[in-house]
């Protein structure tokens, strides 16, 4: 009973509908069926819809498609999990650099800020078409000619220019006075980083992080332009050949099945993580 | 170990922190440095832990110039320890790791032996069971006894107290004070700011009054107390007697 009664809190926590009871939980509900049904007889009172429907809805094409696509959207998965462990890395090496002290970490420090600067500068698919068609063009010895990769390394850059700011973020929310007495116990300065300032840092960021990773699943699709296929230039060759776009609407329905478990997560924890605090504090 | 502080001078945008301080300590003498809120009394345990540059003057360990440039401030930092007002302990790390911490990466101490030595400091202040618990299960007044035994961790010859109990509950200073009187009892050289004036009086070889940054006083505390040479002085001791601190 007590058991049911947690997960049935957890649930609401969950979608967060805590606090309104069951009564709020049927008001959320009935103003949801009114909400959608208006939307759908709105769209579907559009003199195109018909054509549409065939265009975008159709369920053969959608079953035709769905294998290209789906095995195209593996690949996606495949380079996002690759993609977020080196930005993850990447990133608080960056991020760590930023923080040292001193004149001497003056030239690191600066040549950080500046590759920073230069790479959040630059919109994401140009880099991508910069990195994925320059550097194998190169043809330099002993470097892959992948496009993949060079596109995947421009993704990485980016992000980590993007990543190494939450961090940042995160090692500034760390009091002062943790560095002085990790410094004071006779810690180097990247001793004091690694074991105090940092563990505490990454605590503070991680629904940032989670966040991130939500953006990243999705923009790893934008490698598309370099040729690679994964779920949208799957979808677009389906397109292509049978002009209906039905496959778009496969790749999107993939897509919606890992972001919005991922935001839900997201939100979860960061709720957690928050009534956790504000228990401590108390 | 013998501490001696000469000319110190700091200054924070115009404002003369630090204002030609000479201080010297020798082995075993507890010190407590006294004045009011922004006399320079904590600037000047934070100058000698080499946590604030100076801008004038020199600090000499066993006489060794530790303000000179190129002196190697992490090892300066590990033959004293420093105590905080807020105790700044790790809130990510058990009472035991947090004490562990600077001996096994600063001094190279081995897990198992840090923890052996740490565990039996906590035995020895009574904080035996807090070993495996994280900081915020802990009091202030226990969190601030772990700060201590975290200092004494790294075998310092000399601990500097910044107001140590200044944020702590009445009733949890007695606890940390008498840690402090048993390790002057062991013969620990201590410098300690404080505003416990009960506690500079009977546990302190010396004290010192400073007063806008500047060395205004000093003297044995029996005497200071009882009849203090500057007016500075009096008036500073009767506003601590009337707000009931002596």
């Amino acid at each position: 009973m007590r058991r049911s009664r947690a997960s049935q809190k957890r649930a609401r926590l969950f979608l967060g509908l805590h606090e309104e009871g069951a009564r709020g939980a049927l008001i959320a509900f009935a103003a949801t069926v009114v909400f959608v049904a208006l939307m759908v007889l709105w769209i579907r009172s559009s003199s195109t819809w018909p054509a549409i429907q065939r265009q975008f809805f159709n369920p053969e094409d959608f079953a035709a498609s769905w294998p290209k696509v789906l095995s195209g959207f593996w690949l996606n998965i495949r380079m996002f999990l690759a993609a977020q462990v080196v930005i993850l890395a990447l990133a608080l090496i960056l991020a760590m650099i930023r923080a040292l002290r001193g004149p001497a970490f003056f030239p690191l420090r600066a040549t950080v800020i500046g590759l920073i600067d230069i790479v959040r500068g630059i919109p994401m698919i140009l880099l991508i078409l910069l990195f994925g068609f320059g550097i194998p063009a190169l043809q330099l010895r002993g470097v892959t000619r992948s496009e993949m990769f060079w596109g995947l390394a421009a993704v990485v850059l980016s992000y980590s220019a993007y990543t190494a700011e939450v961090y940042r973020a995160g090692i500034e929310s760390v009091h002062e006075s943790q560095r002085m007495a990790a410094r004071s116990v006779g810690l180097t300065q990247i001793q004091a980083l690694r074991f105090v300032i940092v563990p505490q840092a990454i605590r503070n960021v991680v629904p940032a992080l989670l966040n991130g990773a939500i953006s990243l699943q999705k923009d790893v699709a934008l490698v598309f332009v370099l040729g690679i296929r994964e779920a949208i230039r799957e979808a677009q060759i389906y397109t292509s050949l049978t002009f209906n776009y039905t496959s778009y609407i496969a790749a999107t329905v993939l897509f919606l099945a890992v972001s919005i478990p991922l935001a839900r997560f997201t939100d979860w924890y960061t709720e957690r993580d928050r009534r956790r605090k504000q228990g401590a504090s108390s | 170990m013998k501490l001696s502080v000469e000319s110190a001078r700091k200054i924070y945008d115009d404002k003369v922190v630090l204002d030609d301080v000479d201080l010297t300590v020798d082995t075993h003498e507890v010190v407590c440095l006294i004045g009011a809120s922004g006399s320079g009394k904590s600037t000047l345990l934070k100058a000698i832990n080499l946590h604030v540059p100076l801008d004038g003057g020199r600090i000499l360990l066993d006489g060794e110039e530790i303000t000179a440039p190129g002196v190697n401030a992490n090892q300066v930092r590990t033959r004293m320890g420093i105590v905080f007002q807020a105790f700044n302990l790790f809130p990510h790390m058990r009472v035991v790791d947090n004490i562990t911490l600077g001996p096994r990466r600063a001094g190279g101490v081995e897990r198992g032996a840090a923890e052996v030595s740490a565990r039996r400091l906590l035995d020895r202040f009574g904080l035996g069971d807090k070993a495996d618990d994280y900081p915020d299960r802990l009091s202030g007044g226990q969190q601030q006894r772990v700060a201590i035994i975290r200092a004494l961790a790294m075998e310092p010859t000399l601990l500097l107290l910044d107001e140590i109990t200044s944020a702590l509950d009445p009733v949890l200073v007695g606890e940390v004070l008498s840690v402090l009187r048993e390790l002057k009892s062991t013969g620990m050289t201590m410098v300690l700011a404080t505003h416990e004036m009960g506690f500079a009086r009977d546990t302190a070889d010396r004290v010192v009054f400073l007063h806008e940054g500047r060395v205004w006083e000093e003297g044995n505390p029996a005497e200071l107390f009882r009849a203090p040479a500057r007016p500075e002085t009096r008036d500073f001791l009767r506003r601590v007697t009337e707000a009931g601190r002596l």
